[in-house]
């Protein structure tokens, strides 16, 4: 099987921020993502759980994009524009994916 | 004042205050009780449509009077105006940082819409009538005092509270805001005969279905009491009970001008009393992320939110009672 090498970025952001994340990411050409629930966890703000929260802004949010490595800083640069003056965890990890063209 | 007492007696015994106890007391023993948020959200959506629904309703059968533009001018000078008093006071109490300051005064000058629905329950229990509109009122309220207090934080110079359109769009069509102003629209146009019709849905188990977020509000409140620690002197706690009794007197004074009833009054006296968690807080994570939710929501939900409810709905009650007269 042919596997191909690519990024895997994921951003855990106040899920206030989601959609200005997100359009973000496809300002840059990028229409592939994923937004999954973040239930809890803890940080320099304290711990917080999403148990019981009727709040927005009280929720986390993980976007992750798998992409291209050449498209790396284009992402990370408008990624950090939104993320900068918030909460949250950018982190790159090296994945491999199987169907190149679809990144 | 023994009608204060008496009212204080009911409520503090009532299932809805209860329900908050058990859960304030089964967050601060550390016990694994926990609802769900999908659950939680759930709660919300069907008390605020339930609500709106229900005043609608009631401005079908008593017809729109002279008062209601009124109301809700006052209902939005209030929000506007009381975020500024928030703001000098906690100046006077505490040494808290201006982004902090100016966020919680964003939530005092916002509304709490589940001390506006313990306050309807109350209400309704002492059969005292209200205005229907005052649902409109609570609507009315939510954003203005955000756009108070990013004009603060701006008048200081600060480099946050930057306005954006995406976020004026997200501060005036907040889902509660929608869901509030859309279900009252409804209600006004089905009239009782709408509300007859749903009424086994959103009448019958209302009183339960408050209990139950109720106990979820607890469960929350004392979390954040216990998370937040260290970071809520005691001007701060001071400030969380006292601005609701000076929100109250605002809410009094404007309630007499526009010349509301009894029910009515004690209503806006809430409101104005009462502080956001639901709409501000999303707000001020995006235009204030250097303010700390664990002052800002801390106070609101852990202070001001059971203080109204056990000791302020009570009051607000009696004085507008004591001071509109019994009708």
């Amino acid at each position: 099987m042919d596997m191909h090498l690519a990024k895997r970025v994921e951003v855990i952001i106040e899920s206030p921020l989601e959609r200005r994340l997100t359009d973000a990411i496809e300002a840059t050409g990028i229409t592939g993502y994923t937004v999954m629930p973040v239930h809890g966890g803890s940080g320099r703000s304290g711990r917080w759980t999403r148990d019981g929260q009727i709040s927005p802004g009280r929720g986390m949010v993980a976007v992750i994009c798998v992409i291209r490595p050449d498209r790396l800083d284009a992402l990370l640069e408008a990624a950090f524009d939104v993320v900068e003056p918030h909460i949250g965890v950018v982190s790159i990890t090296d994945a491999h994916v199987l169907r190149a063209e679809r990144f | 004042m023994g009608n204060i007492v008496s009212l204080a007696a009911d409520n503090l015994i009532s299932p809805i205050i209860l329900a908050f106890v058990l859960g304030f007391v089964a967050a601060l023993a550390r016990s694994d009780l926990t609802i769900p948020e999908a659950f939680a959200k759930a709660m919300s959506i069907y008390l605020l449509f339930a609500i709106g629904f229900k005043g609608g309703a009631g401005v079908a059968a008593h017809g729109i009077d002279a008062t209601l533009v009124g109301t809700l001018v006052a209902a939005t000078a209030l929000s506007f105006a009381l975020p500024f008093i928030a703001f000098a006071l906690l100046g006077a109490l505490t040494k808290l940082p201006l982004l902090d300051r100016a966020a919680v005064a964003a939530h005092y000058g916002s509304i709490s819409i589940v001390t506006f629905v313990a306050a309807t329950s109350v209400l309704e229990s002492e059969g005292i009538v209200a205005e229907g509109y005052m649902v409109a009122a609570a609507a009315v309220m939510e954003a203005p005092a955000i756009l108070s207090a990013l004009w603060l934080v701006a008048r200081k110079g600060s480099k946050s509270g930057s306005v954006d359109s995406e976020l004026y769009r997200e501060i005036l069509l907040n889902g509660s805001i929608v869901l509030l102003v859309g279900s009252f629209v409804i209600g006004t146009v089905t009239g009782e005969e709408g509300l007859a019709s749903i009424a086994p849905f959103i009448v019958d188990p209302f009183q339960g279905v408050l209990c139950l977020f109720l106990l979820d509000m607890g469960l929350v409140a004392g979390r954040g009491l216990l998370g937040s620690r260290g970071d809520l002197g005691a001007g701060a706690i001071g400030f969380g009970m006292i601005m609701p009794l000076v929100g109250a007197a605002m809410g009094l004074l404007a309630a007499l001008l526009v010349g509301l009833s009894t029910g009515g009054a004690a209503l806006l006296i809430t409101l104005s009393a009462s502080a956001s968690y639901i709409a501000v807080p999303a707000a001020m994570r995006v235009a204030l992320p250097e303010a700390r939710p664990s002052i800002y929501l801390t106070l609101s939900l852990g202070v001001t939110f059971p203080f109204n409810l056990a000791v302020g709905i009570p009051i607000y009650i009696a004085v507008a009672e004591a001071v509109i007269g019994s009708n």
